[in-house]
């Protein structure tokens, strides 16, 4: 186990330059995963970690060795690919013993790490099938022991899940958080879906157009996000926006207002974004007039798309909603959960 | 639904009306495969037909069309081929032919299974150019290259002896198995390698342990092509072996049984006939793994 420091590193493919000066800490033994829509420079940041990609500028450290000039093998990670990237010409048991072999271990260690690592993952009876002779879930537990076995310093995960069904995902993901709760084995980990950011990692790094948009806890993120970005990004559904002005102690907009927080001091008669989580609505007499336009009842809550004047809104209720389509609901936010960003910089104001 | 199906089995057990040729009648299987596979199959194996029966005529029946039936043989003999085999180098000839196409490629396999990996997968500076030179290497015609490969081959006094072809034979193969081959492991996943190098695997590791046993297929056509294209090779043969017995089969029949304007059809048929059998073996051993590599691609 170590640590990984990632410090102020650029990456440029030619005059392109897709990571403008990344700083990350991840202490030893934590589960880092880095989040952001599709080519924000999560894939290649972790890819740089691994020593599959050059560092343009900024350093490296694992266990606080920089590995800035160190050939992959020599950085003791392992790393599992988004299409598991599993030896079609080697059973099970050889893919998973191929790294050991390298290493010109005993076969007595081989087949002992081999078969610990199998149990850990319900491999066993699988042992002697080739990759193709396994179903999606099972070809992404092999990558995953092909990991195990050479009990890393750090595992690294490109986007693991991303092939497999909605189910199966689920499933996986608690498989993965539990092996690292019982190994302890620091890893990082990439994603874009903010689900498995918020379910599986101790800290999670959200990243946008080759820049850390915020690092912290996944409650923290969706306590308080920085930005308007990572307050779009975290939650689902996400946030709803609405832009108007702080007047008199309240927000406007659209000829509405809205409630301010109480932590916002000094924002009177600014331009603001005006941030409210779908779940944080409430319906309430005191409230603003919302017309219906769709509901969708899932039975555990139900979603409301409805429209305050001309912008649209998605809100999330616990009680059952009786109200149609066309009719008004009226309803309000808790103030203490807004959030207000500022509408030029994006930046959070309270 | 339940019509539609009713339908179908109607026009099969019962074909009349404007769905007598639907997809699954014998009448229209027989029309667009079974005779279109059978005409291409006549005009491509009569040749092979009429190697085989002219190698088991007696010269009489040979020239005599008014009293015998051409595409027929009513006294078979052997004559043919033990002329081919007992009164030529014929044997000596066969020899010849398999080691220098065996030895050519195995020598350009080796060379293109380096530089396809290299240009396709270490991505050196300028390597598309040198895929784009390579390339056009192939594009001239061993017509034109044989000339300044005489001089060559005459300077490292390498005429009239085997080396001379199986050197020279790597120049029109090596480009031509390095693009296959460039092809072939494009095909082949680049996180393998990766995963591989993450896994503790140095280039050379890379390449023998996980790139060459996924490119088998590849290998084997490229081999099988390689093998084909030497040992049918005609024009460096012609120019750089002088003697009877060093000669390759395609040379020595064409040079040894057509004596001035005598052509001795019954051994030259034999010649062409047992010439193309090791070909014919060597690629029904192949067979499967050729189709694959032309087909598809490494799957996980």
């Amino acid at each position: 186990m170590a640590t990984v420091s990632i410090r102020s590193v650029r990456k440029a493919f030619g005059s392109t330059e897709v990571l403008h000066g990344v700083d990350v800490e991840v202490q030893d033994g934590e589960f880092v995963i880095l989040v952001g829509p599709s080519g924000c420079g999560k894939s290649t940041l972790l890819r740089m970690i691994a020593g599959l990609e050059n560092i343009t500028r900024g350093e490296i450290a694992i266990g606080g060795r920089v590995v800035n000039n160190v050939a992959p093998k020599e950085r003791d990670i392992a790393m599992v690919f988004q299409n598991y990237a599993l030896y079609p010409h080697m059973t099970v048991r050889d893919n998973m013993a191929f790294s050991l072999k390298l290493a010109k271990a005993p076969p007595a260690v081989i087949s002992d790490k081999v078969g610990r690592a199998a149990d850990i993952l319900g491999l066993t009876p699988y042992l002697d099938r080739y990759p193709r002779q396994l179903s999606g879930g099972q070809r992404q537990r092999v990558a995953m022991g092909r990991a195990i076995v050479r009990d890393p310093q750090v595992f690294l995960f490109d986007e693991p899940l991303s092939n497999l069904d909605a189910k199966l995902r689920v499933q996986m993901r608690a498989e993965i958080k539990d092996l690292h709760q019982r190994l302890k084995t620091t890893t990082v980990y990439v994603t874009h879906d903010q689900i498995e950011a918020m379910t599986m990692a101790d800290k999670i790094v959200v990243m946008h157009a080759g820049n850390v948009e915020q690092i912290g806890a996944p409650l923290e993120l969706y306590d308080r996000p920085a930005n308007l970005f990572v307050a779009g990004f975290i939650g689902s559904p996400a946030m709803n926006f609405f832009k108007g002005r702080v007047e008199s102690g309240a927000f406007r907009f659209d000829g509405a207002q809205l409630p301010l927080p109480r932590a916002a001091p000094g924002v009177n008669g600014a331009s603001v974004i005006y941030g409210v989580r779908p779940e944080h609505w409430q319906l309430s007499a005191d409230g603003i007039d919302a017309v219906v336009h769709v509901l969708e009842p899932t039975g555990s809550e139900t979603q409301v798309m409805a429209r305050i004047a001309d912008t649209p809104v998605v809100c999330a209720f616990r009680e059952r909603i009786t109200a149609q389509p066309g009719e008004s609901i009226r309803i309000a936010p808790d103030p203490a959960l807004v959030h207000l960003f500022d509408e030029k910089t994006g930046v959070r104001l309270n | 639904m339940s019509d539609t199906t009713a339908t179908t089995i109607g026009a099969t057990t019962e074909p009349e009306g404007p769905q007598l040729l639907s997809w699954d009648s014998r009448a229209r299987r027989v029309v667009t495969i079974y005779v279109p596979l059978a005409c291409f199959l006549v005009i491509l194996l009569f040749p092979f037909y009429w190697m085989g029966i002219t190698t088991f005529k007696p010269n009489s029946e040979l020239l005599n069309y008014k009293d015998n039936n051409p595409f027929w043989i009513s006294s078979p003999t052997l004559d043919n081929i033990r002329k081919l085999l007992f009164e030529t180098d014929y044997p000596r000839w066969l020899t010849t032919t398999m080691a220098v196409a065996f030895a050519s490629t195995a020598l350009s396999l080796v060379s293109s299974v380096l530089a396809a990996y290299a240009i396709q997968r270490l991505r050196f500076r300028g390597s598309n150019y040198v895929g784009l030179a390579i390339y056009i290497a192939y594009l001239v015609p061993p017509s034109i290259l044989f000339i300044p490969l005489a001089q060559v081959v005459f300077q490292l006094g390498l005429f009239d002896t085997p080396f001379a072809l199986i050197l020279t034979y790597p120049t029109f193969l090596i480009p031509f198995c390095t693009w296959l081959l460039i092809g072939y492991f494009k095909s082949i996943p680049y996180e393998l390698e990766e995963c591989a190098l993450i896994d503790g695997a140095s280039r050379l590791q890379i390449l023998r342990r996980i790139t060459l046993p996924l490119a088998v297929p590849g290998l084997i056509s490229a081999g099988i092509f390689a093998f084909t294209l030497s040992w049918n090779e005609f024009i460096y043969a012609l120019a750089f072996i002088s003697s009877t017995e060093k000669k390759t089969v395609p040379v020595a029949i064409l040079t040894e049984l057509v004596q001035g304007d005598v052509y001795h059809w019954g051994s030259l048929m034999a010649g062409a006939l047992l010439g193309s059998l090791p070909v014919a073996i060597f690629y029904s051993f192949f067979v499967e793994y050729y189709v694959s590599s032309l087909t598809g691609a490494v799957k996980e």
